[in-house]
């Protein structure tokens, strides 16, 4: 081995960007860092952004943080949503750019949908829920803290450097993995996918699965040990309840994820033999373990919406949510049936008719527990005075959506069935309904209902409605093409079709759908800067908007550092509704509170296996040394720090306490 | 953490007791990776692709011996727990490093086994059985690995520090960590080595 691919691996000049998206990958990740650079040097808030933001330890700060990166990466997956919609519109003329049919040649429409999907599930979905939960789930135990506030700034900082890692390939070699965003062997084996492209999606999941792996043990750890006194597991709000579900499912399977990309990367890297066509490995081996993880993996995302809608029902209900034991019982249920389903992913792989058989069963008594959750939700409205705010019609949009997307699910879940329309458009209009109309609609609900807890001011509620309407609209005008396409044969993954099939007319609908969407997306990100504007008018002086009932809204808005003043005891289920209904009054006696330090360990630590992550990309050997050392370096370091706490005393905190009332 | 204030006693107190819940999370799923380890060994044991079979490449005794050193060593580091709960230093200093060096001279074994094994053209790439035995066993290995590198760490400690709270609480965890490692062994004993032998 010479000293330059010991230092460099395979990378060499060619690998800098020259394709046109290349270019223009780079070119928009260097200016948006330029103008954020700039803006911050300007404002000489550098200082500020370091000690208030990046190095916080404090689970709201960090929360936004997560809110932050996922709406950015939501705006680069939707990028490539409107580029595999295009290409699917125009494939049936000539080509362009070098392209044979549309403007995508068939290996980089292949990138573009495996980049799509990676991202939107992992750095989308799964960053809003985490920045949400880390949000709301503290304040709803009515604790200050996480258990490991350190793990908890660690596990956000390694999601980002996975986020930056799944772009890198825009910067250097300019290709991701053309597998599909499973990356399912054998197609991802090194005798298929010679370049790096496979190796960014590895070392990406790996690092960002790690973040979230650390996150899920927790949140386990916080909602079990951190409750505030009184409040038992029957009481806690449906929100927490979801998140412990969901995050119990985080701590069982992305240890099989890691796992089994760990099992990918030593074929790839160390020429073993465990998913490749010789040597007697075993692709569906593969197959079945991704998707062990990967079908809790949905779950895990729509679990928590699941209690988000919970939430905003019962407050705009104005009525207790209605049987809370079925509720926690079908959630738990579904999040138990979830592990007995995987197989219903390859039916067609050969598994036998009594094998496919068993987990079709298993998969339509998944929605025996759903269907007694969408009673629940609609009983719950029944006899209540709704206030029709905007987070209701994210509801109310959620379980049509949910309802029309489960039942195409039911039939799916037929083997017969499925053997039509496995692997159609069918197949992915049906998860994005459920991964959509289910996820996404329920973190829109809990970003509009939980924001004026956050910021102190509501969102703008005429825009949000006007969001809601483009949104739903702009989702079922995509997507019910795909139904119609699927059930006609079109298959996923397709960057070109024959003319003759008379399909284009559905794709051009689907992409009108797609363009609604982007007017709903600008729409949410006017409502937000028109709302800020207004800020003084939207103010919520109360820290209770909503007249809501869990403990969140006992706490002015926006929240304070320290979160409560006095842990507040909990008697019931609706702590905080109990207490207005019976005036009670949480009385006020300042005690010294102890909180996290600040670190910038986590940083350094994410950095480090960012190093060492980019490094084996390219299997430059001298650079994946230095991060690996320096990783853990950091682990001893933060292992024996002593000094990671500090105490606020009582009169700081009547002091504090008594600013936050004024301002109310 | 200042600890004159009542209140820091009892958040030291919750402190250890979220602690020993979290690593006791984290080592459930270091065992679904084992899980998934066990799983592919069992799957691909038969996938030798013409070349040699299980119970042509291990040598039982040799495995049985391994074994017994992983298991005197998880004796010697309760031995070392028990000194430290009657905070008794230079035995629990003992103790350790008997702990340290028993595992030494497991993971020399190891990778006199891999050695042997690689040496004789049966390395992870001949076979995929070949692939996932290397795998599930070099994974123990690394953490065995991880393991005394932390151990040798809180060694330095104590003997420098003597023993306080916060390092008698990473020590307890180190030897639960250990034991784990143990328990582990023992279905890689009986699953890889004995099944062969059948």
């Amino acid at each position: 081995m010479n000293w330059q691919s010991f230092i460099f691996g395979q990378l060499s000049w060619s690998d800098l960007p020259h394709q046109w998206f290349t270019i223009g990958g780079t070119g928009a990740i260097f200016t948006m860092l330029a103008a954020v650079a700039l803006f911050l040097t300007i404002t000489k808030r550098w200082q500020w952004l370091w000690t208030n933001w990046l190095t916080s330890t404090d689970p709201k700060k960090i929360g936004v943080m997560y809110l932050v990166i996922a709406f950015l990466m939501f705006i680069r997956g939707g990028l490539d949503a409107l580029m595999i919609f295009a290409q699917q519109v125009v494939t049936v003329g000539p080509g362009y750019l070098g392209a044979q049919h549309g403007y995508l040649d068939a290996n980089h429409f292949q990138q573009i949908f495996t980049a799509h999907g990676d991202i939107m599930v992992f750095f989308v979905t799964m960053g809003f829920l985490f920045g949400l939960i880390n949000l709301i789930v503290p304040l709803q135990i009515g604790a200050r803290d996480l258990a490991f506030p350190f793990l908890n700034s660690l596990g956000f900082w390694l999601y980002v450097a996975g986020a930056i890692l799944i772009n890198m390939f825009f910067v250097l070699g300019g290709e991701f993995a053309a597998t599909g965003w499973l990356a399912v062997a054998p197609l991802s084996e090194l005798q298929f996918q010679p370049g790096v492209g496979v190796n960014y999606w590895i070392w990406s999941l790996q690092i960002s699965g790690l973040g979230t792996l650390i996150g899920g043990i927790n949140f386990v750890v916080t909602i079990l040990k951190m409750r505030a006194p009184g409040m038992t597991l029957m009481r806690m709000p449906m929100f927490t309840w979801t998140s412990l579900m969901s995050m119990l499912l985080v701590i069982s399977i992305f240890p099989i994820l890691a796992m089994t990309i760990a099992l990918l990367t030593l074929d790839r890297y160390l020429g073993m033999h465990f998913f490749t066509l010789n040597n007697a490995g075993n692709q569906m081996m593969y197959w079945n373990l991704i998707w062990m993880w990967g079908h809790p993996e949905v779950y895990v995302l729509i679990i928590p919406a699941f209690g988000i809608y919970s939430e905003v029902v019962s407050t705009f209900a104005q009525k207790k949510v209605f049987g809370y034991p079925s509720l926690v019982a079908a959630a738990g249920l579904i999040t138990l049936l979830s592990f007995t389903v995987w197989l219903h992913h390859f039916f067609t792989m050969g598994a036998g008719a009594d094998v496919n058989a068993f987990f079709g069963i298993m998969t339509m008594y998944i929605g025996i527990p759903t269907g007694v959750q969408i009673v629940n939700w609609l009983l719950t409205m029944f006899r209540g005075r709704i206030r029709f705010y905007s987070p209701i019609y994210w509801f109310f949009g959620f379980i049509s959506t949910f309802t029309f997307g489960g039942m195409a699910g039911m039939l799916m879940a037929l083997p017969p069935v499925d053997f039509q329309i496995h692997n159609s458009l069918f197949l992915v209009a049906h998860f994005h309904t459920m991964i959509v109309g289910g996820a996404l609609f329920g973190i829109f609900a809990g970003f509009t209902y939980w924001f004026p807890k956050i910021t102190g001011f509501k969102l703008n509620e005429k825009l949000g409605k006007y969001v809601f309407w483009t949104w739903l609209v702009g989702f079922f005008v995509s997507f019910v093409p795909l139904y119609i396409l699927g059930m006609m044969g079109a298959t996923r993954r397709m960057d070109h079709y024959s003319p003759s099939t008379g399909w284009q007319y559905l794709f051009l609908v689907s992409l009108i759908g797609a363009l609604i969407i982007v007017v709903a997306v600008i729409l949410q990100v006017v409502q937000l800067v028109v709302s800020i504007k207004q800020r003084k008018q939207l103010r919520d002086t109360t820290g209770d908007p909503w007249n809501g009932r869990s403990l969140e809204w006992s706490t002015p808005s926006p929240v304070p550092f320290y979160n409560f003043v006095v842990i507040p005891q909990v008697n019931s289920r609706d702590a905080f509704w109990e207490m207005k209904q019976q005036k009670n009054k949480i009385p006020v006696r300042y005690e010294d509170i102890v909180l996290p330090k600040n670190t910038a360990l986590g940083i350094y630590l994410a950095s480090f296996l960012f190093l060492f992550g980019l490094a084996m990309v390219w299997q430059a050997i001298l650079f994946a040394i230095i991060g690996l050392v320096g990783a853990v370096v950091c682990v001893i370091k933060r292992t024996f720090a002593e000094d990671t706490e500090y105490v606020l005393p009582a009169a700081e905190v009547a002091k504090l306490d008594r600013q936050y009332r004024l301002a109310v | 953490m200042r600890n004159i204030q009542s209140g820091s006693l009892q958040s030291e107190i919750d402190n250890n007791d979220k602690t020993t819940l979290g690593f006791w999370i984290y080592l459930m799923t270091d065992l679904v990776m084992f899980g998934v380890l066990f799983a592919t060994y069992t799957v691909l044991r038969g996938n030798t692709f013409g070349g040699p079979l299980d119970r042509q490449v291990f040598n039982l005794p040799f495995a049985l011996v391994e074994t017994l050193i992983l298991l005197t060593s998880s004796f010697t580091c309760g031995l070392a727990i028990l000194a430290m709960q009657t905070k008794n230093k230079t035995q629990v200093l003992m103790w350790f490093v008997i702990t340290f060096l028993l595992g030494l001279s497991f993971l020399g074994l190891e990778l006199n086994e891999f050695n042997k094994l690689i040496s004789e053209g049966n390395s992870w790439q001949r076979s995929g059985f070949l692939s996932a035995y290397f795998s599930l066993v070099g994974t123990h290995g690394l953490h065995i690995t991880a393991g005394l590198v932390w151990m040798g760490i809180c060694l330095v400690k104590v003997w420098k520090e003597g023993l306080n709270s916060s390092l008698s609480r990473k020590l307890t965890l180190l030897s639960l960590f250990w034991h784990f490692l143990d328990i582990v062994w023992i279905f890689i004993f009986t699953i890889v080595y004995l099944l062969s032998g059948i």
